[in-house]
């Protein structure tokens, strides 16, 4: 009878939670009059603000100042006759993307149509030129092909990665020419082109600088301690501006007539100095939460040291690093708008020039929401992958 | 080669573990002191001990996971020093099971299997998973092969721990406590293994408060005090017969 009693309970569906819309609003937005007088007076500023938007973006703001000079806001004075070459190496970058969404699916598949979209918008926005709307077409359509040949093999999966680390020198050798094409100058480079260059190559050349000084300020060899600490904490200490002063003026002091930087390079080079040494402390960071027992097992396996790194506990320490690592990034992202201050003519350097100009009077606000706009898509992106990347990783899971 | 080992007489081996006069400071405390010890090729011996009395510091010089000051280790023949060269020798003959598993979170079942024998013993990637399903089939969880460590239990972590360090074809394995953090039921199925491995031939040194372990298994017990060995003997000699007052203490709190 007992036994019967324990074995035969019915089990039991979870209660219905659903209470419909008029419940829900009820509960959480008018559940006393306290509640129903703050609902009341969010609802009418938030309708207010929204209209307000709305006029303004649809109606009063003066697009044109955008419009008219798109071409300056994205790739600055970057020859016309040239332009082929930014275009390939974007085309390169899409098709790596397609291809790399075919062979991974999940965030690349996210990643892909968000840039889908924003090709297909602008190649539809009407003040786009001719040959504008065939490149984007094309890359669109190079997306899609990308992906239809990824998710042929998994094989290509070693090939794609290759072809991601050679993407930064050959869409540097389009863009630059280093000798073989005609060089476009340094000094013609500007807006949102300048942006992502400057962006992208610190981004990836301070990752290595910076794992080296995090490892070196963990070693036991003093040299190399005291080195990466001073380093670390010396350029943690100073303003980035400065340090970009620094290496705009002080750089070819140090290098001497020899070498010439020209001054992209320089810029590029103060934001990777600056870039590492907030990156050591993030993988440092990475580093010390790990047990010594991951360690020691590295060890007691054999692995040398080098082995025990690059297999153990460099994967362990920079997943758990993600988040933060991320955070660095966008925050370099948007730092970029300081070259500027050396003379560069990045993106917001280049609206600040355009409505200096008479003819563009009285345009601030299109102009700084438009690049507000474009800053805040890339850095939405970056952080909405790097949500994506912890969740599939299992960050936090041991 | 277990038969062969069964049936010769262990006087007649050679040494695998020398130990010499070894000594061992932290800062100023002095945890192992002058202790000597020799273990055969194919002898399993159990280290027993009260806790802080220095029987993991001991078990974790023998493969230079901590340093010693004085004395001297010969494993296999290679003279322990601080030549690097020599402690990686020593620690591909040697594998190590620890009381908290230590697998590679990141990496699959598998993967934590081969990742030593593929970059330390330069097997190609065929062989080695060959090896690795050999093993895990060994140790009875061939079916969790691609599954990540977080997702197996503690006795099964600890028999993949175990295939791990066998997957480098060690001479020698030292064992730290390797049930003490598992679940009572769980604690059998990695006794089980060890036993059988024990049967093998294998050359093991353990350190465990298992005392039925001990007895079965052990060619010779050893008993840690302050650093000290303070009673060495076969298992029957030891636990029915204690010469020393401390180890009397020790096994009247155990039993
Ligand atoms: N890294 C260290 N630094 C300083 N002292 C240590 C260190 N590791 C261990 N000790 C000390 O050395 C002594 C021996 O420690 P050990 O871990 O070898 O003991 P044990 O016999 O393994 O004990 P248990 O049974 O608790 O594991 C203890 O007094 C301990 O506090
Ligand atoms: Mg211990």
């Amino acid at each position: 009878m007992n036994n019967n009693e324990t074995t035969t309970k019915n089990e039991m569906a979870p209660p219905k939670s659903s209470i419909g819309v008029p419940g829900w609003l009820k509960q959480n937005l008018f559940s006393n009059w306290w509640n129903t007088l703050l609902t009341i007076i969010f609802t009418v500023i938030t309708i207010y603000v929204v209209k307000g938007t709305f006029t303004w973006v649809f109606f009063t703001a003066e697009w044109s100042v955008v419009s008219e000079n798109f071409k300056l806001l994205m790739v600055g004075q970057y020859p016309d006759e040239e332009l082929w070459r930014v275009w390939t190496a974007l085309s390169i970058f899409t098709a790596l993307v397609g291809i790399s969404w075919g062979v991974w699916k999940g965030t690349m598949g996210h990643v892909s149509i968000f840039l889908g979209v924003v090709m297909a918008i602008t190649m539809v926005v009407p003040f786009i030129a001719v040959g504008s709307r065939i490149w984007l077409a094309a890359n669109i359509g190079l997306l899609v092909l990308g992906f239809a040949i990824g998710k042929q093999s998994e094989k290509l999966k070693k090939p794609v990665l290759v072809g991601w680390f050679l993407l930064v020198p050959i869409g540097m050798f389009f863009i630059e020419g280093f000798g073989l094409l005609n060089e476009v100058s340094t000094n013609f480079w500007g807006g949102f082109l300048l942006t992502c260059l400057i962006a992208i190559i610190s981004i990836i050349a301070s990752f290595p600088i910076g794992i080296l000084l995090a490892l070196g300020r963990r070693s036991n060899l003093p040299i190399i301690k005291w080195f990466s600490i001073i380093y670390i904490e010396l350029i943690r200490g100073i303003p980035l501006i400065t340090v970009l002063f620094v290496a705009q003026l002080m750089l070819p002091l140090f290098l001497g007539d020899t070498i010439e930087l020209d001054k992209v390079l320089r810029a590029m080079i103060g934001f990777t100095l600056f870039n590492a040494a907030y990156l050591a402390e993030n993988v440092r960071g990475g580093l010390q939460s790990l047990p010594r027992g991951q360690y020691e097992a590295a060890q007691a396996l054999g692995l040398n040291k080098a082995k025990m790194m690059t297999f153990v506990i460099m994967p362990q320490a920079l997943k758990a690093v993600i988040p933060a690592m991320v955070g660095q990034f966008i925050s370099i992202f948007k730092d970029t708008v300081l070259v500027s201050i050396v003379g560069l003519i990045d993106l917001l350097g280049m609206a600040k020039k355009i409505i200096a100009n008479p003819q563009f009077l009285g345009t601030q606000m299109e102009s700084f929401v438009f690049v507000a706009f474009v800053f805040f898509m890339i850095c939405y992106l970056m952080s909405y992958v790097s949500r994506r990347l912890e969740r599939s990783l299992g960050v936090g899971e041991r | 080669m277990s038969m062969q080992d069964e049936a010769k007489p262990l006087q007649g081996r050679e040494d695998m573990i020398e130990v010499i006069g070894l000594n061992k400071w932290f800062g100023n405390l002095h945890v192992l002191k002058d202790v000597d010890l020799n273990v055969k090729q194919g002898e399993v011996v159990v280290v027993l001990g009260p806790s802080g009395s220095g029987k993991s510091t001991f078990i974790r010089t023998l493969n230079a996971l901590e340093e010693f000051q004085k004395g001297e280790i010969h494993i296999d023949g290679i003279n322990l020093s601080n030549d690097v060269a020599n402690i990686e020798a020593i620690r591909k003959e040697t594998g190590m099971v620890f009381q908290q598993f230590n697998l590679f979170p990141h990496m699959t079942i598998l993967r934590n299997v081969m990742l030593a024998p593929i970059w330390v013993r330069k097997w190609k990637k065929d062989k080695a998973e060959k090896i690795a399903f050999e093993l895990l089939e060994r140790v009875g969880i061939p079916e969790q092969a691609h599954k990540y460590p977080g997702q197996l239990s503690g006795g099964q972590q600890q028999r993949v721990a175990i295939a791990r360090a066998l997957a480098m074809q060690p001479k020698i394995m030292l064992f730290d406590e390797p049930t003490s953090a598992l679940d009572p039921e769980m604690i059998k199925e990695v006794l089980d293994v060890m036993k059988t491995l024990a049967r093998s031939g294998m050359t093991m040194v353990v350190v465990t408060h298992e005392m039925s372990f001990a007895r079965e298994v052990a060619d010779r017990i050893v008993l840690f005090d302050y650093g000290e060995i303070v009673e060495m003997g076969e298992p029957n000699e030891v636990f029915e017969n204690p010469k020393h007052e401390r180890t009397k203490a020790f096994l009247s709190q155990i039993l």
